[in-house]
C-alpha cells in the first residue's frame, strides 16, 4: 500500500522544528530515520497529515564524550555511526553489543537512535538498553528543554512522555562504576528479526566481588521495556554464585514480566526464554565484570 | 494517481541526481522513492516487494550508503545522490561484482538481484576481503527466494577476488 497524503516539512533548525510541531500539534508526526514509521505509514497504520522531517538539521547528529566517562549522543546520530564508533565501543560496550542486533544493515544505515527510542517499541533493542543503562533523555519544545530519565520516559505500548510539541534530542548516557559488566542476550526467529524475548543486564561487583549492584532489563516481554526490581534486589550483596544468578532469574521471568502470546511464541515460552537469557546474561556480566572475559 | 483524493496535493519540487543526471521534477510528498524511481523515472532496476524495509529488494545508494527506497520518501531525497543498479554497470560493461554474480550463478530468478548489487557493491568497497561470516551478515537484509542464497555468497566471494586481482576501485 502507499502512504496516506500529508503536507511535508523539513526545518533546518531545531527552532524551526518545533515550532512546527507547536503549530500542528497532534496532527504532526517526526519523521527521523523513518524505519518504522514509513512502514506504518505504508500500511496506513498511521496517517499523519503533516510531516516533520529532522534529516536537514545537522546539529542533531553527533557522539560526545560526557563528563565522567559518559556519553553524549543527538537524536539524529545513526544506528551505523554508533555501532562503527570507537568511542561508543570503549564507553559503553553494552550499546556497541546491541547495535549489530538492531534491524538489518541497510536500516542501520538510515535509522535513527532518537527514532527507535521516541518510537518507544517494547521490542527494541535500545529502549530496553537505555533503561539498563540508567540513561537519560533531553527534551526540548517551545517551552524550554527538560531531562527525563530513561526509567521514566516510557510509559505503555509505543507511548513515552514526550508531549506533541516536545522533541527528543540528545540522549547521556552515564559511564559505569568499576567493576561492570554488561550482556545482550536475546532469541528471533529469524537473523535481525524482532526478538521473541531479550534481556540486557548490568552488574557491579563490590572489591569482594559480590554483586554491588544489578540492573535487568527485558524486551519483548510486556508493554514497555519491563525492569526486574525484585530480582536486581535479591542479587544485591550476594556472591553471584550459579545459584544466586539462578534465582534472580527466575524472581525476574516469573513475577516481573508480562509477555503475550501471538503468532511467534506462546507468553509461556517467551518467559521460559526470559528465564535462560536472564539467567545466561548475568552470568556473562558478572565474568565481564569480574574481567574474566 | 491520487485522482481519489478530496483536495488536490500540494506538490514539492524535486531536484536530485540519479546515477549522475540531474532531474528537476514536482512530486507528492507521499511518493515513495521506490515509486519515483520507478514509475517517474523508468528506472525499473529497482524492485519492490515488502514495502515494509523487510525483504532488500528496493535497496539503493542514497549518496553512497545502502539504503530501503520504499522507507524514504522521494522529497527525502532533495539535494541527495542517488545509485540505482542501472547505476552501477552497462550491459556491455558490466561492475565486477555484476559480473562475478554472472559467473558464479548468483542469480536465478533475478528479483533480488538489484537490491543484492547495491548491497555488495557498498559493503565490498568498505570491507575488499570479507570472511564469509561478513558476507553472509552483509546479506542478511536481503530475501532470496530462489537460492539459498549459497551461490550468491560464491558470488561475492569471487567479486572480492577478482577486484583484489584488478586492484581496481569499485564504482559508485
Amino acid at each position: 500500500m502507499k502512504p496516506a497524503p500529508f503536507e511535508y516539512f523539513a526545518p533546518t533548525s531545531v527552532e524551526q522544528a518545533l515550532a512546527l510541531l507547536a503549530e500542528h500539534g497532534y496532527e504532526a508526526k517526526v519523521l527521523a530515520g523513518g524505519q518504522s514509521l514509513v512502514p506504518m505509514m505504508n500500511f496506513r497504520l498511521v496517517q499523519p497529515s503533516v510531516l516533520v522531517d529532522l534529516n536537514s538539521i545537522p546539529d542533531l547528529g553527533f557522539i560526545q564524550p560526557g563528563v565522567d566517562g559518559g556519553l553524549r549522543l543527538g537524536a539524529l546520530t545513526r544506528h551505523h555511526q554508533v555501532e562503527v564508533d570507537p568511542l561508543v565501543a570503549e564507553r559503553t560496550p553494552l550499546l556497541h553489543e546491541a547495535m549489530p542486533k538492531i534491524g538489518y544493515p541497510q536500516i542501520r544505515r538510515r535509522g535513527t537512535l532518537g527514532g527507535s527510542l521516541a518510537h518507544a517499541d517494547p521490542s527494541a533493542e535500545l529502549v530496553a538498553v537505555s533503561v539498563a543503562l540508567d540513561g537519560r533523555f533531553r527534551l526540548r519544545s517551545p517551552r524550554g528543554e527538560r531531562w527525563v530519565p530513561a526509567t521514566e520516559f516510557f510509559v505503555g505500548l509505543f507511548t513515552t512522555v514526550l508531549d506533541p510539541d516536545e522533541l527528543l534530542v540528545e540522549v547521556e548516557l552515564p559511564a559505569l562504576p568499576a567493576r561492570s559488566g554488561c550482556s545482550l542476550m536475546e532469541v528471533a526467529r529469524r537473523h535481525h528479526d524482532f526478538a521473541l524475548v531479550g534481556v540486557a543486564a548490568v552488574v557491579t561487583l563490590d572489591e569482594r566481588g559480590a554483586c554491588q549492584q544489578a540492573r535487568l532489563v527485558f524486551l519483548s516481554a510486556g508493554d514497555r521495556p519491563m525492569q526486574a526490581h525484585r530480582a536486581a534486589e535479591a542479587l544485591r550483596g550476594q556472591a553471584p554464585t550459579p545459584d544466586a544468578i539462578r534465582a534472580a532469574a527466575e524472581i525476574a521471568a516469573s513475577n516481573e514480566i508480562d509477555p503475550s502470546s501471538d503468532i511467534h511464541a506462546t507468553a509461556d515460552f517467551r518467559r521460559h526464554l526470559a528465564k535462560v537469557l536472564a539467567l545466561r546474561a548475568l552470568e556473562q556480566a558478572c565474568r565481564r565484570a569480574a574481567g574474566k572475559e | 494517481m491520487a485522482i481519489t483524493e478530496p483536495t488536490m496535493p500540494k506538490l514539492f519540487d524535486l531536484a536530485l541526481t540519479v546515477n549522475g543526471t540531474h532531474h528537476e521534477q514536482s512530486v507528492e510528498p507521499r511518493v515513495l522513492l521506490s515509486d519515483f524511481l520507478r514509475h517517474d523515472l523508468g528506472l525499473t532496476g529497482t524492485h519492490v516487494a515488502c514495502e515494509h524495509g523487510v525483504c532488500g529488494a528496493c535497496t539503493v545508494l542514497l549518496d553512497g550508503e545502502p539504503v530501503r527506497s520504499c522507507l524514504i520518501f522521494a522529497v527525502q531525497a532533495h539535494g541527495h545522490s542517488v545509485t540505482t543498479v542501472e547505476g552501477l554497470g552497462a550491459v556491455d560493461r558490466l561492475h565486477p561484482v555484476q559480473e562475478a554474480f554472472r559467473q558464479a550463478h548468483g542469480v536465478q530468478c533475478g528479483f533480488c538481484t538489484p537490491g543484492i548489487l547495491t548491497s555488495v557493491v557498498p559493503f565490498l568497497a568498505e570491507n575488499p576481503d570479507p570472511s564469509e561470516e561478513e558476507i553472509r551478515e552483509a546479506l542478511s537484509g536481503n530475501l532470496c527466494r530462489c537460492t539459498g542464497y549459497q551461490h550468491i555468497v560464491d558470488a561475492v566471494k569471487l567479486a572480492a577476488q577478482n577486484m583484489k586481482a584488478a586492484n581496481e576501485q569499485p564504482a559508485r
